[in-house]
């Protein structure tokens, strides 16, 4: 889950890492009163989860009332290459005398949390990587030792930070890595991280993704899954528990592991179709868990036909079978339905379909048949 | 031959008395494993259908010696899970569970690394390893492998692992082992470690090679094949059409900007000497053609 920049601020705080006095507003009024709580002049930053809001004009300097009603009235509800701005966060403004950069996260390759750290910040750390990669100072860390601050100490100095900025980015830096492991981060960014004219250091963004797999011992995060999701179908499904993402095709989408689902998008685009979305039901899907995929696809008005490719293993066959049978009773699914099944138990699921096969429900004894027949059902 | 398992691995499955638990390890003995005990804390004493039940891994490997676990036991426990069997004698561990956090799977890796460096980990969220007609551990459905090889199979994918062993048994071609190794961000075993098994093994004259999109696994093992390997390698790789920035289900599919994709990863695989198909059936159909000119 990846969070806005406001969130991102309060998730740093809570690990004590320092960012600028501010708080959100949703409407010009509760801007107003932000801006006068902390002080001008503050910073009117749009709250959208894309790239490039300051070059689209969603990041203005206020210096008073005025302005900051100008500018909140004209940032609240522009669209950022298709992100309708609802929130505002509203912070004091800083002074800034250097911008740097640092991030924690996971190296693949090398089974190890990976550090950066840059006197260069403010920029794409992506185009420094490239145009200058001795600009950045990596730190590959053990996740079983962690990061000390003697570590960091040394990291800080490699990375050639002015001297008044070392201590204080060690002590950070260690607070982020926190932030980044007990918080459960997949990535946790500042970009830039600043140095005051007065000496100081804080953050001036906040870029994270929450790694979702822990939010069992992260309560705090249902407050962040508001406003989390832009794709009503993606909304519904996650209600639901299921592993969707909404594409713009005609063929739904139903298929029990990543790796098949993904597999399936790619065969239904060679035999000359477009996937409607992808569609994981995960491993162990019974029944009620069909039933539900096929609900969702069904409320997909852009759906002309219905594949389901099921592979059972830990999934077992006659219980997905079950499933479609159900979902069938209890909506009325307006496409097609093409099934595909192997694995566990596919025979007894077979033979649970057979008395229902119509025009409207059918099996293919392949992958490529099932796509090639979804396909052509789907034009 | 097969590699990491075989007729004589002696398997334990920590969380046998839980549905899955408990299905899959039934299953995993009907096929011929053998399966000799469960680890339940707390219920010591018990058995399920014959299989006796320990309270520690510890118990159970002093008393059957066991040298191969089954972890299937929920995320938040699955890590613990696994120091458990290595802290027990258990020298491969095969780790179904979906769901870990990746700071447990990054923590758990490196433990083992450092402190138990003879121990073996399959996955986490894979479906385990199959050497047909030998041993079945994880949940691999037993009736879609064939034994005899001579391909062995690896793969990120675990529904595509079925899909593999489907295209191949269906055409009479064999496998000596099929290693599922999970799409996490920190899989135990990776695609070099069972590509260079298979290259050692003897039995096996022919890879199969299923990725996916996200991080570069494809890629290193690319190249690796590029140095060291003289046996055939057909590969394919899902997630041609996913869209960039958006997680397709395992934690570790994701295109991020222009890393990760397939495009790149087959570009490698073609460029490392392997035969790169465009889907399942086609990877499976290239394969036999191999197999019987051999």
């Amino acid at each position: 889950m990846d969070l806005f920049e406001y969130q991102g601020k309060q998730y740093f705080a809570r690990y004590g890492i320092a960012v600028s006095p501010g708080d959100v507003a949703d409407t010009v009024e509760a801007a107003i009163a932000v801006a006068e709580r902390v002080g001008y002049p503050v910073v009117v930053k749009a709250q959208v989860k894309v790239g490039g809001r300051g070059k689209a004009g969603g990041v203005k300097l206020a210096n008073n009332v005025d302005e900051v009603r100008t500018h909140a009235g004209n940032i609240l509800g522009l669209d950022i290459k298709g992100h309708v701005v609802r929130r505002l966060w509203i912070e004091r403004s800083s002074d800034i005398a250097k911008e740097y950069y640092a991030s924690f996260t996971l190296d693949r390759p090398n089974k190890t949390h990976l550090g950066m750290l840059s006197a260069q910040g403010g920029v794409e750390i992506e185009i420094v990587a490239e145009e200058n990669p001795e600009a950045i100072a990596f730190l590959s860390i053990d996740p079983v030792r962690g990061l000390d601050l003697a570590t960091s100490r040394r990291w800080v100095a490699e990375a050639e930070l002015d001297e008044v900025a070392r201590e204080q980015t060690a002590e950070l830096l260690v607070k982020l890595y926190d932030c980044y492991t007990e918080g459960d981060c997949d990535l946790a960014e500042i970009n830039p991280l600043i140095l005051t004219p007065e000496g100081v250091v804080h953050a001036l963004d906040a870029k994270v993704t929450l790694d979702e797999n822990a939010s069992f011992r992260h309560p705090e995060w249902e407050a962040f899954r508001e406003d989390e999701f832009e794709d009503p179908r993606e909304k519904m499904a996650k209600a639901k528990g299921l592993n969707y993402i909404g594409l713009d095709g005609t063929v739904g989408i139903i298929a029990n592991g990543a790796g098949l689902a993904m597999s399936t998008l790619d065969v239904v685009n060679q035999v000359g179709g477009t996937a409607a979305n992808f569609l994981d039901i995960g491993g162990g899907a019974n029944a009620d868990v069909m039933a539900a995929a096929l609900e969702l696809i069904n409320a997909d008005p852009k759906v002309k036909s219905i594949f389901v490719n099921i592979f059972g293993g830990i999934t077992r066959v006659d219980e997905v079978a079950q499933g479609v049978l159900e979902a069938l009773e209890r909506v009325k699914i307006t496409s097609p339905i093409v099934l595909r099944l192997d694995g566990t138990n596919a025979e007894a699921g077979r033979a649970l379909l057979a008395p229902h096969v119509s025009a409207n429900l059918m099996t293919e004894p392949t992958m490529l048949d099932a796509a090639r027949r979804a396909v052509a059902l789907a034009k | 031959m097969s590699i990491f398992v075989d007729e004589h691995t002696k398997v334990i499955v920590q969380g046998l008395t839980g549905g899955q638990g408990r299905f899959h390890g039934l299953r995993n003995r009907d096929y011929g494993t053998q399966v000799v005990g469960g680890v339940t804390p707390g219920k010591g004493g018990a058995d399920v259908e014959g299989i006796p039940v320990f309270n520690s891994v510890r118990e159970a490997v002093d008393a059957t010696g066991a040298s191969a676990s089954f972890v299937v036991v929920p995320p938040k426990f699955a890590a613990n899970a696994i120091i458990e069997a290595a802290e027990g004698g258990i020298t491969f561990i095969v780790c179904i569970t979906e769901g870990i956090p990746a700071r447990d799977e990054a923590v758990t890796y490196n433990r083992l690394v450092e402190e138990f460096p003879g121990v073996r980990l399959l996955g986490p969220n894979c479906p385990g390893i199959i050497s047909p007609g030998k041993c079945n551990i994880g949940i691999t459905s037993g009736d879609i492998a064939l034994a005899g090889g001579p391909v062995g199979i690896v793969s990120r994918s675990g529904t595509l692992t079925y899909q593999a062993l489907h295209e191949l048994s269906q055409q009479g071609v064999g496998q000596t082992t099929c290693v599922g190794i999970g799409g996490d961000p920190v899989p135990g075993t990776n695609f070099i470690d069972c590509l260079a098994a298979f290259q050692a093994d003897p039995e096996t004259k022919a890879v199969m090679m299923i990725g996916e999109i996200g991080g570069s696994e494809e890629e290193r093992a690319a190249e690796w094949i590029k140095l060291n390997m003289t046996k055939p390698v057909v590969a394919y790789v899902a997630g041609v059409t996913a869209p960039p920035g958006r997680k397709m289900g395992h934690a570790g599919a994701i295109i991020s900007g222009s890393k990760g994709t397939a495009q790149a990863k087959m570009e490698a695989l073609r460029d490392a000497g392997v035969h790169v198909c465009a889907n399942p059936t086609e990877a499976g159909a290239k394969m036999v053609d191999i197999v019987r000119a051999m």
